[in-house]
């Protein structure tokens, strides 16, 4: 049995597992470093503790999600090579390059400067110490710059030739780095990061006030989150349509996945919801808005939209993936709006603080920017199927020489130890958040690294000893 | 479109800054692997906490230099990348799956308390120890070649295993055992140093016969191999070689019984970098031995270029910072709870 299994299949389930598992700690760390550095400098400005307490319970929350992302990484930097060899040999040309500016550029900036962030407290200058939060924010930044340039160019790839073997060479480093999708996404994911990061903080936030815990801190936490909700979460839907339009130009046949459109058609109806049948070519009871398709995508009411029946059977992406993980991206989103509008009625109305319902609602939107982030990647990564290079190159002619059964074996193990670790994360990160924010923690005390000049007074490591 | 090709050996100097990255990582992760190694066996918790605090600092940093080998064989030498990874796939992952427990291990540590914490001394040991193998493992199979047809491995999902592979696997670990202890002799002191001096006596007789026994079943796994060292007058050019790793060998001995505390930890580079450099010479010129060159493998001079523009520029950089952090870093460790 396990030899029938197909490595394409094998190899795409292991991909989309390890990927999904990966993107959620650094759409939560871009977020939280440039937070983090925020909070820092509010407390070197005003000096007031609150801050500086604030910025002791989420270091450490970002250090265990920093943690899982290097290891849940460095698994991604070698999975092309392992299960997508073809593509790596390839595609290699194009895309090594900026894969290696994103480790040179980014990855050592952020490693080095965060041993600084987490146990520099009494090594450095405060000012110094806030200098690597900036560049441990800077470094997360530039790794989606990176990340999403080579992600776009499998998107809408330009600025390159195909050359002996099938083996994809470069033109144009600034068309290839600028590809027509790039500048979309790279704001659509880093809005998407920060907005991520404000509800995990506001909804942390809401959970204290609620609790009538850590109210000063709380209060800080949900004050600053619902600024996000109120000012970021708005631009979101914005971005969002730009870069929808931005793929109706390149990628139609996604936006008719998202769409659920088959036919071709003039005033086009927006579908609500309905069930996207690859088989029939429709989709079944769909609660339809007239012509709204048509006005969003061309502006106009009876614009044309193309349908998927322009695409033969075997160039269309899964339909009702593509269809389903947009309403779930798009229905987060409007909700983060929501929260926004609420918060800004609360507050003229004075009680932004301590509406309990507005609480329990924050709390419920916790993981909110997660589920959005992996579903808006769900739409992207499955809309360009069955390419892996837009038009260029099909998924299915890209997989590694590897075996089935060991693929089967490797995805097996991957699933274990992930629910295993991440699973163990996700309770520490839980722990920490439930003990809160400690009043006790001197600003720049010791912090287990020590000092040189302090050598001397170090206690017997086998009992006794006063540092015990 | 820029290339330099026309005036630098883009592949040359790409082959070489693969293998200074590799090696960069091998010394600095093979320390704190070696650390993890010599985990369990240490005389008491405050000890285990010192040793661990001893390199939480710089893992992060360390690790990243194997992303930077997989993303810089990736994008320097294409083809090479495509072929080894899916040869040596079982390994890689495995590598992969110990990297993952032993780096959470590193901030989970920290946060559970009791008993749980002991889960994680136990995944930070064997997600050690297992790293280590794998890639020692992963370095043998590496060496006694890989099958390849076109522009692919042909060769069976097994190959990479073999008693050499084992014996190369088992050497990694004691090579990075004695990394680890000669590094906790620098950065500790009182009985965790002792210790480690203890150690790193113990695996340095281990290390001595795995270096001897890679060293003489090279030349049986290619006749190119033998010719290269056994030919004149090639032996007695290549001879410093051996006499110096001796030489190095029992300097190092010699300290372990004195109280140096820094020199062993060099002394133990050295040796890692004379069996590289050993390695290199062996396996020059292929990059995916014995079927792809280094020249084959490269990826276009636009590639090559594009990459070593941010390389000049970015690698001092990097190596500087590195440095500073160090540099903060410097000193004895004490055992207390981190950040």
């Amino acid at each position: 049995m396990l030899s029938n299994l197909d490595p394409v299949i094998l190899a795409r389930i292991q991909f989309a597992f390890t990927v999904s598992f990966h993107i959620v700690f650094p759409a939560f760390t871009i977020g939280l470093a440039s937070w983090l550095a925020v909070v820092e400098w509010r407390y070197l400005k005003t000096g007031k503790d609150v801050y500086q307490e604030i910025y002791r319970m989420w270091v450490k929350i970002f250090a265990v999600t920093f943690g899982m992302g290097v290891v849940s990484g460095l698994v991604m930097s070698y999975q092309f090579g392992t299960n997508w060899s073809v593509f790596s040999d390839k595609a290699g040309n194009v895309l090594g390059p900026l894969l290696g500016y994103e480790v040179l550029t980014a990855f050592f900036l952020e490693a080095s400067f965060l041993g600084v962030m987490l146990f520099g407290w009494n090594r450095v200058s405060p000012k110094m110490h806030f200098a690597s939060t900036v560049i441990v924010a800077f470094g997360t930044l530039l790794s989606s710059f990176w990340i999403l340039a080579a992600n776009s160019w499998m998107q809408t790839p330009q600025g390159y030739r195909v050359g002996d073997y099938g083996l994809f060479y470069p033109t144009n480093w600034l068309e290839v780095v600028f590809n027509p999708s790039f500048p979309y996404r790279f704001a659509h994911m880093v809005l998407a990061a920060y907005l991520t990061t404000a509800f995990v903080v506001g909804g942390i936030g809401a959970y204290y006030l609620w609790r009538k815990q850590h109210v000063k801190h709380a209060r800080v936490m949900f004050g600053m989150a619902m600024l996000m909700a109120v000012f970021v979460a708005p631009l979101q839907p914005i971005i969002g349509d730009l870069h929808g339009l931005n793929t109706l130009e390149h990628q139609p046949a996604k936006v008719a996945a998202m769409e659920g459109l088959w036919e071709t058609q003039r005033g086009a109806p927006l579908k609500l919801f309905g069930w996207p049948d690859q088989e029939q070519e429709k989709t079944k009871y769909a609660l339809e808005i007239p012509n709204l398709s048509s006005l969003i995508l061309t502006h106009e009411l009876d614009g044309e939209v193309k349908g998927l029946k322009e695409w033969s059977r075997d160039d269309r992406p899964p339909v009702a993936w593509v269809f389903w993980t947009f309403r779930i991206m798009v229905g987060i989103g409007m909700l983060m709006v929501a929260t926004g509008v609420a918060a800004v009625v609360l507050y003229f109305r004075k009680k932004l603080f301590d509406t309990r319902w507005f609480q329990l609602w924050c709390m419920a939107l916790t993981p909110a920017g997660f589920i959005s982030v992996l579903a808006g990647w769900f739409v992207t990564e499955m809309g360009r199927q069955p390419y892996i290079v837009y038009e260029a190159l099909r998924t299915s002619d890209t997989v590694s020489p590897v075996i089935g059964p060991n693929i089967a074996l490797s995805l097996l193990a991957f699933i274990v130890t992930y629910t295993f670790v991440f699973g163990a994360g996700s309770y520490y990160i839980l722990r920490l958040i439930g003990k809160g924010p400690g009043a006790s923690e001197k600003a720049y005390g010791d912090h287990g690294v020590k000092a040189p000049p302090l050598v001397t007074d170090l206690g017997a490591e086998t009992g006794g000893g006063k540092n015990v | 479109m820029f290339s330099f090709a026309s005036f630098l050996d883009l592949p040359l100097i790409w082959y070489g800054l693969i293998m200074t990255a590799m090696f960069l990582y091998v010394i600095l992760d093979g320390f704190d692997l070696g650390v993890g190694i010599l985990f369990p066996f240490a005389p008491s918790d405050k000890c285990r906490d010192r040793m661990m605090n001893s390199i939480a600092p710089f893992w992060d940093g360390n690790e990243t230099w194997l992303i930077l080998g997989g993303g810089g064989l990736f994008a320097a030498f294409p083809l090479a990348y495509a072929i080894v990874m899916p040869a040596l796939y079982i390994p890689v992952i495995l590598m992969l799956l110990g990297l993952i427990f032993r780096g959470v291990a590193f901030e989970f540590r920290f946060k559970a308390a009791g008993k749980s914490r002991k889960i994680w001394d136990v995944a930070f040991h064997f997600g050690s120890l297992g790293a280590a193998f794998m890639q020692g493992m992963i370095l043998g199979g590496f060496v006694q070649g890989i099958e390849v047809d076109g522009r692919s491995f042909a060769g069976n999902p097994l190959d990479w295993l073999s008693a050499f592979s084992v014996m190369t696997g088992l050497a990694l670990v004691c090579g990075y055992a004695l990394l680890g202890s000669t590094w906790l002799i620098m950065k500790t002191e009182d009985a965790t140093q002792d210790w480690a001096r203890k150690c790193a006596a113990y695996v340095l007789t281990f290390v001595a016969i795995f270096m001897g026994l890679v060293s003489l079943s090279m030349p049986f796994l290619n006749a190119d191999i033998k010719n290269l060292w056994f030919s004149l007058p090639n032996f007695f050019m290549l001879l410093p070689m051996p006499l110096l790793s001796a030489g190095l060998l029992v300097l190092l001995w010699r300290d372990l019984s004195t109280r140096r505390e820094y020199r062993p930890f060099f002394l133990s580079l050295g040796l890692f970098f004379m069996n590289y450099v050993g390695l290199g010479i062996s396996m020059w010129p292929w990059l995916v031995p014995f079927a792809v060159t280094f020249r084959q493998a490269a990826a276009a001079p636009e590639s090559q270029s594009l990459l070593l523009i941010g390389t000049v520029v970015m690698l001092p950089l990097v190596l500087a910072y590195t440095a500073f952090c160090y540099y903060i870093f410097r000193g004895k460790t004490s055992h207390e709870a981190t950040y």
